[in-house]
């Protein structure tokens, strides 16, 4: 009964929003690892990519709900999603159009788009800023709880609590379905195939015919699918805001780069890896060592291993440990 | 068009711009604009070392300024001598006791090998970090527990009276310590990143900044964490004092100002004086490593590390060089920056503002180019305030088509102060795009 109740509140604490954080950023980092791989550098405006997207939702949400248009149980977020994507996807290829093309035909150093990114960056941090403003913003509606703490301890009899939140059910349900479509698409369709041959040998890709600049559309559309939803998915699940959005390219690229930068498969992994240590290390594990230790050795303390402003610390210290014994990543990724 | 014909031009330009402000708008926002430019066209110099002349991708800039003014208020406030007794000494012993355990750990990772190797840091590790955390907190609790509304923290090592006036000069003795301990923390992260490509030591020191930033949100015994420090003492007269002077009232009523605005005034130039030396003096000395074997050894490695490695150049050391010396600088400007704002607030230190605002500076200006990156740092700090302070009343002005209580209006000129990333991204992407060396290329 005890290891039980240990079992849940580790569970309700740090096991469900550890998942639904990691699916976050791991749909993050899915998006900066294809960039990686297609385009070819690391794309610094990504963070703002997902801030923008997220707007967007947000005002066509605000829109639905005034009209009367609602999901029920769900957030009306959801609707929104496709919208929004479509609109992000635009802006993205207008900035590859007006802003990227240039640099890819003089065939410009990594580090120089990289810089160029930084350039976006900031003026999709503005247009965001201008469009909805710096304040924090919920947008959830509809049921908020799948299992809510009383339910679980009534059905069950113990101690300790469950909550579900139905953000988080709904975060993980759409990641799963965003991903399988992803590895569908990369492995099983034409397109797909000639993207990831154009990741491996861009020469031998053109010698084969294989339209590049398609190639950078799909993958630009893509990415915006990406951001978007992750955006979505974290605002739903915590709140709105620019900088919080901004703040999120580092966990981010952590993800993408411990789990092998350019590979999918190591996006994810590096995500939900990132994630539960984030998570684990800055909760207090005060109750569930009571629960699973002897009373002699039942910890006075809160057992905090961090303070939770530490967090970026923690996903930081992964990166540079594995950085320096793996500089591929845990999973091969590509390296320029 | 010659290169010092270009250079007058671009003074020229960023001159009439603050001259421009001073007799349209006010000279009070001037000077302000100058004294931040300032220290914004020290900040751009140290990127400057870094990126022009080594190529070092360092996004982490404000992790640096913000070190600079931790120095600043462990230098310049009065020390807390209840803090001190209550906890100081416990707290030092145990960062001692962690910095033991560190070094501890890296002879055993050096010396020993295999599992004896694992277990002996496994076990190290753990026990360290939780003995550590076992005198740490005790300290820390008792430091915060002294007058917490305001003190709770250690104070600095200005002995000058309560408030600390009596000891003026210690502040701009502050400033250079800012720079070591920037020095100190780049000379660590160097260590460890500096071998890492350019993209992989972008995102680690973005990721060190934003610890940084994180551990003076939290280390309060230090400098109060988000509870702020205000009333940081001054290197120049306070307003106040310069009022209450016979002499001063009476010169002021001389030059025919009331004597309001000219202590005001003459506290700024006093600063822009400050700042201005060592803004001189920095750009002598950048000039003069441009210009040396050294610093042509470093545009060499810049442009071909293999190259410059088969000619026997050490390309690691020399990296780890000119990062610790770039950063040491960032860190004088950040020491100097909370020393003209007179209160230390880490909750605003933003990466936008403070790390890649900087790296505008310095692209728009002439990556590569001291007086480029310079000038640019007074230009862009000169844009960066216009727009905030001029974007609402342009915003009225161009939707004033709009029907008053338009929602669209409305919004509109809200935002107008955001619009300054906008700008700032367009000017840079636009910089990229056509003059890719900068507005001063190098030569």
């Amino acid at each position: 009964m005890e290891f039980l109740n240990g079992l849940v509140f580790l569970t309700n604490f740090v096991i469900i929003p550890a998942t639904a954080y990691g699916a976050q950023l791991a749909l993050g980092a899915l998006g900066i690892t294809l960039v990686y791989a297609i385009l070819r550098f690391s794309n610094f405006a990504h963070g703002d990519t997902m801030a923008f997207g997220t707007a967007v939702a947000i005002k066509i949400t605000a829109g639905l709900v005034a009209l009367g248009v609602t999901l029920g149980p769900l957030p009306t977020a959801l609707l929104a999603l496709p919208i929004a994507i479509i609109v992000t996807g635009l802006l993205l290829l207008g900035t590859d159009w007006l802003i990227y093309k240039f640099y890819r035909e003089q065939k410009a150093k990594p580090v120089i788009l990289v810089i160029v990114s930084l350039g976006v960056m900031f003026v999709m941090n503005g247009l965001t800023r201008v469009f909805i403003g710096v304040r924090d913003i919920q947008f959830t509606d509809g049921a908020r709880f799948v299992i809510t703490v009383r339910q679980f301890r009534d059905a069950t009899g113990l101690d300790e609590g469950l909550a579900i939140r139905t953000t988080q059910a709904i975060t993980l349900v759409t990641a799963v379905i965003v991903m399988a479509a992803l590895f569908w698409f990369l492995n099983r369709t034409r397109t797909g195939k000639s993207m990831r041959a154009f990741s491996d040998n861009e020469d031998l890709a053109l010698l084969s015919g294989i339209d590049p600049d398609r190639v950078v559309r799909v993958t630009w559309l893509i990415v915006a699918a990406l951001a978007t939803t992750a955006g979505v998915l974290y605002g739903l699940d915590k709140s709105f805001k620019a900088f919080t959005y901004f703040q999120l390219l580092l966990p981010m690229f952590a993800a993408a780069i411990v789990g092998g930068i350019g590979n999918p498969v190591g996006a994810i992994v590096g995500g939900f890896l990132i994630a539960f240590a984030e998570v684990t290390i800055t909760y207090p594990l005060k109750k569930v060592l009571t629960y699973w230790l002897p009373e002699s050795m039942a910890p006075e303390g809160l057992v905090q291993l961090m303070s939770g402003d530490y967090k970026f610390a923690v996903s930081f210290m992964i990166l540079i440990i594995v950085l320096l014994f793996r500089p591929t990543g845990l999973f091969k990724g590509q390296s320029i | 068009m010659t290169d010092t014909l270009r250079t007058g031009l671009f003074t020229g330009l960023v001159v009439l711009l603050i001259v421009g402000t001073g007799v349209l708008d006010n000279w009070n926002l001037a000077l302000i604009i100058v004294n931040y430019g300032l220290i914004s066209a020290i900040m751009a110099l140290g990127v400057n070392l870094q990126w022009g002349l080594a190529g070092l991708f360092n996004v982490g800039v404000m992790g640096f300024v913000a070190l600079g003014g931790l120095a600043s208020v462990l230098i310049s406030m009065p020390p807390v001598p209840e803090a001190w007794s209550a906890g100081g000494v416990q707290v030092l012993g145990a960062l001692a006791f962690g910095l033991a355990v560190i070094v501890a750990l890296v002879a055993s990772y050096k010396r020993t090998s295999g599992r004896l190797r694992a277990g002996l840091m496994i076990v190290l590790m753990i026990a360290g970090f939780f003995i550590f955390r076992s005198i740490f907190d005790a300290g820390v609790a008792a430091i915060e527990s002294v007058n917490p509304a305001s003190t709770g923290f250690l104070g600095g090592l200005n002995f000058g009276g309560d408030s600390g006036r009596d000891w003026p000069w210690i502040v701009v003795i502050g400033w250079p310590v800012g720079g070591l301990l920037a020095a100190g923390a780049a000379w660590v992260i160097g260590k460890t990143a500096l071998g890492l490509r350019s993209d992989y030591l972008a995102i680690a020191t973005l990721g060190i900044a934003e610890i940084i930033i994180a551990v003076l949100k939290n280390e309060n015994w230090m400098s109060r964490g988000v509870m702020n420090v205000i009333g940081l003492p001054r290197p120049v007269p306070y307003e106040t004092d310069l009022q209450a002077d016979p002499g001063f009232v009476e010169a002021a009523a001389n030059l025919g100002v009331d004597p309001v605005t000219a202590s005001t005034i003459s506290v700024k130039l006093a600063y822009s004086g400050l700042f201005g030396v060592f803004l001189i003096v920095l750009l002598i000395l950048a000039q003069r490593a441009l210009h040396s074997p050294w610093g042509r050894m470093m545009r060499a490695i810049r442009d071909n590390e293999v190259a410059a490695e088969a000619m026997g150049k050490d390309v690691t050391r020399r990296h780890l060089q000119v990062f610790v010396i770039g950063s040491a600088i960032c860190g004088l400007a950040g020491a100097m920056m909370t020393t003209l704002d007179g209160q230390l607030t880490p909750a605003g230190y933003q990466p936008l503002r403070f790390t890649f605002l900087v790296w505008v500076m310095v692209i728009v200006g002439g990556s590569g180019n001291n007086f480029g990156a310079a000038l640019g740092g007074m230009l862009i700090w000169w844009l960066w305030v216009a727009v905030g302070e001029y974007g609402p009343d342009l915003m009225v002005w161009a939707t004033s088509a709009l029907s008053d209580d338009s929602a669209l209006r409305q919004s509109l000129v809200d935002s107008a102060p955001q619009m300054r990333f906008l700008v700032m991204g367009t000017v840079l992407l636009l910089i990229l795009r056509f003059s890719p060396r900068g507005i001063l290329p190098e030569k």
